[in-house]
């Protein structure tokens, strides 16, 4: 391995090592907090899907139904439908312009670049009810911004908050959020990769864009990876967005608008726990399956 | 199994707690654990004695003049104390109602509960009957159409804390403006609306993206009775002629873009509702204490007047919002906690409330002539409790919402919210809505027709 | 002169390889690229600094993206409103804030830099199944794990109390994932295999020699655990009953909620001021890490 590669760990951890449980206090620890907090309520959450509490007639075991209910319910698949859009359209954009800047900020070429790895990471730090305040503001069409936008120029700009627009309108907010997030993590892991090794490229006469590609790119690949699996997790579980914008626009943004925001609208409105586990449980697979073929393509090529 | 044993078990160690209260003599001990709906009995002297001994209440409540009223009740009674917890607004705060239900732990004695919503835990016996507590007693001290709003079935499930008659607020200024008649009809509304989008396409008659809470109370107030409930029978027909009333007259006012598509509660609400571009707000009488704070610049510009009628000369109002406060069944210190639901909610505590803002449910305080007298400085000096105060007297009986109106309520922008912003119609959306909460309701268990 | 601060520092920590001390120099077509990004970061929050200006009046009468020209500058008064209001009980918030966050994300950091690390250098039974779980488990949407977790910690008694929103931050997947590829790269397994030989024990070998090692990939993920704890909503909103212990933002929400409420006082200028205070004191901690960032970075170059 000529490259340090940050790929994923699997596949960096070549060397063999002599087997025993050593490891495991170092890992332990996690283990038994993560249990605890995630192991248990999963469990939790799979028996209480096997149940159904009615106002009328109480507690009853019902087996698999909640599940053959999920698998029909048009409501939970055009979520799914919903977020596999956002999918598909949003994060590749997201990642793109993160790793631009992060690889502009590594290239040392940047006047006051502590500034911009500051400042393009600080939207992730907005709490999401200020969020909906700045979010509220900037898509008013009325006396926000764009209706401000409207008077000045006298147009009319479309509303973002009208059904056709809204899932964009949320891809806007969540690249605004996230852009900086994934930045500082493509950003950490191009700051490992030894200088010397593009340095002495560059004395070879490589081109920046030869370096990028040559040597930048692949030693993040691990990177590169695992932040698009988390950003397909965090598609499939879109919540916060949807959940501030319905506020604003109740009839744009349905209950059941993402599988996560229909398991939270089942649970808190509908009294539904058992049901809103099923779904819960469903997603899990499909995200599961998802991330699982990313990661095999991921670690093939790049 | 497991979950109800215990549930028997905190039911029964609420009992002791209450036999405990109770003091000596009394007959306080409720017929049997499992059925909560019977509910505990509790007499007056129990409740005196309660107070009197003090004690430790744990409260879930919103309400913002609570906290001067609980601190008016914890003067009188020195040796009680309260906690007085906000642990969420509306449906956030059922939640963990039931959650704290479910889990058996942490269950409040007493719980802010709106109307709207106090059917569902009626039903799901997470409440106690106050029948057993004397309270069909008091049926005199509050206005009918919140005393018709806690009960359920035969009980009584919550003493009425504040009330919603509902007025039309206008703004009068931009009336004035546009030499607008104030609208005593709903077809005159609907020709003002007319009149003033076409002399200033910036201005509305209103604001609205669909809200559920706003379309039953039209409907009450149209003499509309959707709901139908008997026990664990519901019904919903959106459609009956009076209901209809409503939709038609609304469909009117989507479709030629009279109301402005802006949500209420939002930043461009109060923005509205400040430089003139909402003209009118039909809502409950609850609505000035959020004027003043929440669009004080629109001071001396706002009026009250009574709700536009469906037949000219008519006097027919409804009740918009508000809420009651019940007792927890899981709850402790019984006596004790009805104690300070008829204090804050009945007693001494309702002025403290309307002095700090709040709309009473209590006829004493409503035909009080100070409180008619009040005169309000944003209305500019009108004395808009008298609107107020006759629209509670004519606040049509009958109405009940279901016992899933949460659930029902929550999906309405899911189905009849369609009409806001597309071609559906208003009845197409209000029929999804129908059909959908009966879904849920027969879901639930109940039997729906 | 282009050549700033950072450039300076960062030449300093590059490895000594000879001949390649030619300067970068800066572009401007790229600076003005990423202050384009930069721009689209900010201006929202810009908003939040003008706005935190203005009066509860001068916001809904006032062109959000300006000064409230005729209006009174209220900046002094809405700080003090903010710290006094119902009590003061914002410091106390504040003060919950950091105390969830120091115990959270630091516990959260500590756990992952121990667990990545142990993945990384050692080879374990079970050590294949770790991440697969770790990522299975995060694929279950947490709304609806909300209840179960609520009913089991209420049956443990940890609801109400800080524990209950403590020990959920304490998992941090992504710091794990972090941590197990820093300590991948950055910590030679023959300096361990050395030290081994020395017959130190692994965990003091672990805490001398490869924490410092690992240390920009420490700072790292304390910094995305910190900005974890610190937006945790959700759960402090079901396990939380009690004011006095809530975060920053259930507390935030509250005040915003109010003015939704019958006869509740709208607070916008606070919220919009305590949240402008909150991400301040985010950027202050996030400078402040910068340092040990650099510093970081040059004691990871000793492995070459």
């Amino acid at each position: 391995m000529a490259v340090p590669t940050l790929a994923a760990p699997p596949a960096a951890v070549r060397r063999r090592r002599r087997r025993s449980f050593r490891g495991w206090q170092f890992v332990g620890p996690f283990m038994i907090v993560f249990a605890l907090v995630f192991l248990a309520p999963i469990a939790y959450s799979i028996y209480l899907s096997l149940f159904r509490n009615r106002l009328i007639g109480g507690n009853a075991f019902v087996g698999l139904d909640n599940y053959t209910q999920a698998l029909t319910d048009p409501n939970f698949w055009s979520g799914v439908g919903r977020v596999g859009l956002f999918l598909v359209v949003q994060v590749p954009i997201m990642l793109f312009l993160a790793l631009l800047v992060a690889l502009s900020i590594d290239s040392g070429r940047l006047y006051g670049k502590s500034f911009f790895r500051v400042s393009i990471f600080l939207p992730y730090a907005v709490p999401a009810v200020v969020a909906a305040l700045i979010w509220g503001f900037m898509y008013g069409s009325q006396f926000g911004l764009v209706g401000s936008l409207n008077d000045f120029f006298n147009v009319t700009l479309p509303d973002p908050l009208k059904p056709s627009l809204i899932l964009a309108s949320i891809g806007n907010i969540t690249t605004w959020e996230f852009t900086g997030y994934n930045m500082l993590i493509f950003y950490s892991a191009l700051q490992v990769i030894p200088k010397s090794l593009y340095e002495s490229a560059e004395i070879d006469g490589a081109s920046q864009f030869r370096i990028i590609t040559a040597i930048k790119l692949p030693a993040i690949r691990g990177a590169l990876v695992i932040a698009t699996i988390f950003s397909i997790i965090g598609s499939f579980q879109l919540f916060n967005e949807p959940a501030i914008l319905r506020g604003l626009a109740p009839n744009s943004i349905t209950t059941f608008f993402t599988p996560n925001f229909y398991a939270y609208s089942l649970t808190f409105s509908g009294q539904q726990f058992n049901y809103a586990a099923a779904v819960a449980v469903v997603m899990a697979v499909i995200t599961m399956i998802v991330a699982y073929v990313v990661q095999l393509r991921g670690n093939r090529e790049f | 199994m497991l979950k109800s044993i215990k549930m028997a078990a905190i039911a029964s160690a609420a009992v002791v707690a209450l036999a405990a209260c109770g003091g000596g003599g009394g007959d306080n001990s409720s017929s049997t654990t499992g059925s909560a709906a019977s509910g505990p009995t509790v007499s007056d002297a129990d409740v005196q004695a309660a107070l009197t001994k003090g004690g430790t209440l744990n409260i879930w409540a919103w309400e913002p003049t609570l906290k001067q009223a609980t601190a008016a009740f914890e003067k009188q009674y020195p040796n009680v104390h309260v906690n007085l917890v906000n642990a969420g607004t509306g449906d956030k705060q059922y939640t963990a109602l039931q959650n704290a239900v479910a889990a058996g732990k942490g269950v409040p004695d007493i719980a802010q509960i709106e109307y709207y919503a106090l059917p569902q835990f009626a039903i799901g016996k997470a409440l106690d009957n106050l029948t057993g507590f004397g309270a069909a007693n008091l049926k005199a001290d509050f206005t009918p159409g919140p005393w018709n709003s806690v009960q359920n079935g035969g009980g009584i499930y919550g003493l009425p804390m504040d009330s919603g008659p509902m007025a039309l607020y206008y703004n009068k200024t931009i009336f004035d403006k546009y030499k607008l008649p104030v609208p005593t009809t709903w077809d005159q509304y609907l020709d003002d609306a007319k009149k003033l989008h076409a002399a200033d396409p910036k201005a509305y008659i209103t604001n609205d993206t669909g809200d559920a809470g706003f379309v039953t109370s039209m409907m009450w107030q149209a003499g509309g009775k959707p709901y139908t409930v008997d026990g664990t029978n519901v019904g919903i027909n959106f459609a009956d002629p009076n209901s209809a009333k409503f939709t038609a007259l609304w469909q009117q006012l989507i479709t030629q873009k009279l109301v402005a598509p802006i949500t209420s509660w939002t930043d461009q609400w109060f923005q509205g509702m400040s430089n003139g571009s909402i003209a009118t707000l039909a809502t409950g009488a609850w609505m000035p204490a959020n004027f003043v704070t929440s669009a004080p610049s629109g001071s001396g510009q706002w009026r009250a007047a009574p709700l536009p009628q469906w037949t000219a000369g008519g006097t027919a109002s409804a009740e918009n919002g508000g809420s009651s406060l019940a007792l927890m069944a899981k709850g402790a210190n019984k006596a004790l906690a009805y104690g300070y639901l008829k204090y804050v909610n009945d007693g001494d505590g309702v002025q403290v409330r309307i002095d700090n803002g709040a709309f009473p449910a209590t006829t004493k305080q409503i035909n009080d002539p100070a409180f008619l007298n009040t005169e309000f400085k944003y209305f500019g000096g009108q004395k808009a409790n008298e609107i107020f105060s006759k629209s509670a007297a004519d606040v049509l009986p009958g109405w009940t919402y279901l016992p899933t109106q949460v659930q029902s309520n929550s999906i309405f922008n899911d189905t009849a919210g369609k009409a806001y912003v597309s071609g559906t119609s208003l009845a197409d959306g209000l029929k999804a809505w129908q059909d959908q909460s009966l879904k849920y309701a027969s879901d639930q268990g109940f039997t729906t027709k | 002169m282009t050549t700033t601060l950072s450039h300076r520092s960062e030449d300093l920590t590059d490895v000594p390889a000879p001949a390649t001390k030619k300067r970068r120099r800066g572009s401007i077509l790229l600076t003005v690229l990423t202050a384009l990004v930069s721009l689209y970061a900010l201006v929202p929050l810009a908003y939040l600094v003008i706005n935190s200006t203005k009066t509860q009046q001068g916001l809904f009468t006032s062109f959000g993206l300006w000064f409230d020209d005729g209006g009174h500058f209220a900046l002094w008064d809405n700080l003090r409103e903010t710290f006094t209001y119902q009590d003061g009980i914002f410091l106390r918030w504040l003060g919950n804030t950091a105390l969830y966050t120091v115990l959270g994300a630091g516990g959260a950091t500590f756990f992952a830099v121990l667990a990545g690390y142990g993945l990384a250098k050692f080879d374990f039974p079970g050590k294949r199944g770790v991440f697969a779980i770790v990522i299975g488990a995060v694929a279950v949407p947490p709304t609806a794990l909300a209840v179960p977790t609520f009913l089991m910690f209420s049956k443990m008694g940890l609801t109400n109390t800080p524990w209950a929103v403590i020990i959920p931050s304490l998992v941090a997947p992504f710091g794990l994932y972090l941590m197990w590829t820093f300590s991948a790269q950055a910590i030679p397994t023959e300096m361990l295999e050395a030290a081994r030989m020395d017959g130190a024990s692994e965990m003091r070998t672990f805490f001398r020699i490869s924490v410092p090692l690992l240390a920009p990939g420490i700072v790292t993920t304390l910094l995305f655990t910190m900005v974890a704890t610190m937006n945790n909503y959700f759960l402090p909103l079901i396990m939380l009953k009690n004011p006095d212990w809530y975060p920053l933002t259930v507390g935030l929400n509250a005040w915003n909620a109010q003015a939704a409420t019958a006869g509740g006082q709208a607070v916008f200028n606070l919220v919009i001021t305590a949240s402008l205070i909150t991400i301040i004191l985010l950027l202050a901690a996030f400078l402040l890490l910068q340092r040990y960032w650099q510093s970081g970075l040059a004691a990871g170059s000793v492995k070459e």
